[in-house]
């Protein structure tokens, strides 16, 4: 069984990149596993937001929320998916910043190129994820996703699915 | 497709034309000629929300905005009333500041050829200016500074402009409308406003009438955001009814509330396009009390005064053409026309001066939700937006349908009140377009 003491720098990229690949693949009740119950998905709508509560993000998920997305992806009446969004994430390799075994506590920080395709139209977003982690029930589980965009504060069409 | 040129007279004419007592011709939103005559014509005849007064709180404070087309600066002054200026220099037309917003001191200093403007848009100073001795300069508009606008008013923290003479002072313009706002100041202890949370900002790729149109459109909650909320009621059926509702539910829920719960919500219509669902209650008026803020409220207003203000949840009123706002919950949208087929929405949050903290979240998490770039909501309103954009192009029939509980008795009345589900709401903004849009014509 997995403790918090055993977690590698190695271990932890792994799942950022798994993360990314679950999302590429629309796989996201297997993505949405690899967050606690208790986890946070963050866009914030500022440079240096300090928190997601008493400022507007562009998203701040729990998992009730997140699971309403994923349902709702699913409806054949969900409009705006007709046709449906594909994703790619294009991820540097990322960087551990924070490696606490004591605290089980871990934050990887991963800079990323994020396309979003609807039919014959594409946007792309850029910016640094940083992913936080901790050892749960023998497995590493994400418990806060944090996506800062680089134009965080622009215009911005629709975004339908997760960065 | 040079339908909307020509003598003026026939122009006018063939405004007019466009709107029909119970529906609309397709070029109000698919017309690139329609949408510059807008710029040029509506949109200045118009009162326009500009900004909201807590952004802007010490002289030279000032932030910039674009009504008509027109590039402007809303500036605090010295003593404490508000200008509007052209944001151009007097000199070779350089924009003075490029920025959101920003203190600029005591004067406006153009990055061009360094010609100062007072903060009241007269010119200041210009370097080297024996240069203009002798010359016209002076005398000509150059000389007397910055354009400023004839027509500001504050009202409550809200600032409105109109750019030109003709058409209504601020009063009559907005009339009874206007206790929209008031309720929404009411709702703080103190009675006062504070911009606050931050601002979404969603690109929207549609003409601005079909996000106007819908703030009171009660026909397509059930509809359009069966995805969205009913799936939140589903996920929740299965709990206990007394099992505590997560406010994320709460807000949801509400817009899959059937058409007898619209219908009976009522709307009230008034002169010059503006309007409110839920004249009676609204999708807001069963969000969880928070006793904290009650109590505070009754403390500055007394029992009754109090629950008079709280009862009061009226969904979105809609200030003619380009402020929406949401009392209830201290959220507005405002509308900002770029292209015939671009509009972007700004959405703004308030805090309550001398609530509790919760008020606050309670509106960032409903703006965050509903008016993000990111929300489920959002995505399915503005399909349905895109959708019309797409859609008019056909040819066979040239007008969109208003006829929803159309009486011809409500031509020309300028306060009336009728059930929720009628598209009263669409006519009465389209009657009062076609007048400013002809009024200095």
């Amino acid at each position: 069984m997995l403790t918090a003491h055993d977690v590698t720098a190695d271990a932890l990229v792994k799942l950022v990149l798994h993360e990314a690949r679950l999302l590429d693949a629309r796989d996201l009740e297997a993505w949405n596993r690899l967050y606690t119950d208790d986890a946070y998905y963050w866009i914030p709508l500022e440079h240096d937001q300090p928190d997601g509560i008493d400022h507007t993000s562009h998203m701040y998920e729990d998992k009730l929320l997140r699971d309403l997305r994923i349902e709702r992806l699913k409806s054949p009446r969900a409009f705006s998916q007709q046709p449906p969004s594909r994703c790619h994430h294009l991820l540097q390799t990322p960087i551990v910043e924070t490696m606490d075994a004591a605290a089980n506590h871990f934050v990887t920080r991963t800079e990323f190129h994020y396309s979003e395709a609807r039919g014959d139209e594409m946007l792309m977003l850029v910016g640094t994820a940083f992913h936080h982690f901790r050892v749960e029930a023998g497995a590493l589980r994400f418990t806060l996703k944090r996506v800062n965009l680089l134009n965080c504060d622009a215009a911005l069409p629709s975004i339908q699915l997760f960065i | 497709m040079d339908r909307y040129t020509g003598p003026t007279e026939d122009l006018k004419a063939r405004i007019l034309a466009l709107v029909q007592p119970d529906r609309m011709h397709r070029d109000l939103y698919i017309s690139e000629e329609i949408f510059r005559l807008e710029q040029e014509h509506f949109f200045a005849n118009t009162w326009n929300y500009v900004g909201h007064g807590s952004q802007i709180p010490k002289p030279g404070d000032y932030l910039t905005v674009e009504i008509a087309g027109r590039p402007l600066i809303v500036v605090r002054q010295p003593d404490g009333g508000v200008k509007v200026l052209m944001n151009r220099c007097a000199h070779k037309g350089s924009r003075l500041v490029s920025q959101a917003c920003g203190n600029t001191g005591k004067f406006f200093r153009c990055p061009y050829h360094a010609w100062t403007f007072r903060t009241d848009g007269s010119l200041l100073n210009t370097p080297v200016k024996e240069g203009y001795d002798g010359t016209a300069m002076r005398e000509c508009e150059s000389g007397k500074g910055l354009v400023v606008l004839p027509h500001v008013r504050e009202y409550r923290g809200f600032l409105f402009a109109k750019i030109n003479d003709v058409g209504p002072g601020f009063e009559e313009y907005f009339g009874e409308s206007l206790s929209s706002i008031d309720n929404m100041a009411d709702r703080s202890p103190e009675g006062e406003l504070e911009i606050a949370g931050g601002c979404l900002r969603y690109l929207h790729n549609c003409n601005w009438k079909m996000f106007v149109e819908n703030l009171n459109d009660t026909m397509h909650p059930m509809v359009a955001h069966e995805s969205s909320a009913g799936t939140a009621v589903k996920m929740w059926m299965d709990k206990p009814k007394d099992a505590p509702k997560p406010m994320a539910i709460e807000q949801f829920a509400p817009f899959m509330s059937d058409y007898q719960f619209f219908d009976d919500m009522g709307v009230r219509v008034f002169d010059n396009g503006h309007s409110f669902s839920g004249a009676k209650f609204s999708i807001h008026s069963k969000y969880s009390g928070v006793p904290a803020y009650e109590a505070a409220m009754v403390a500055a207003y007394g029992e009754q005064r109090a629950h008079d203000i709280l009862g009061l949840t009226r969904h979105n009123t809609v200030y003619f053409p380009n402020l929406t706002i949401k009392g209830a919950i201290q959220a507005i949208r405002v509308v900002k026309p770029l292209a015939v087929d671009k509009t972007l929405i700004e959405s703004w949050t308030f805090r309550l001066k001398g609530a509790p903290p919760e008020l606050l979240r309670r509106t960032a998490m409903y703006t965050r939700l509903i008016n993000s770039p990111f929300s489920v909501v959002g995505h399915d309103d503005l399909h349905a937006y895109r959708g019309i954009q797409e859609g008019l192009r056909a040819s066979g029939n040239d007008w969109v349908s208003l006829h929803r509980d159309f009486d011809p008795a409500e031509v020309g009345q300028k306060d009336l009140t009728v059930k929720g589900l009628s598209e009263i709401s669409m006519r009465n903004q389209y009657r009062a377009w076609a007048r400013y849009m002809t009024l200095d014509m």
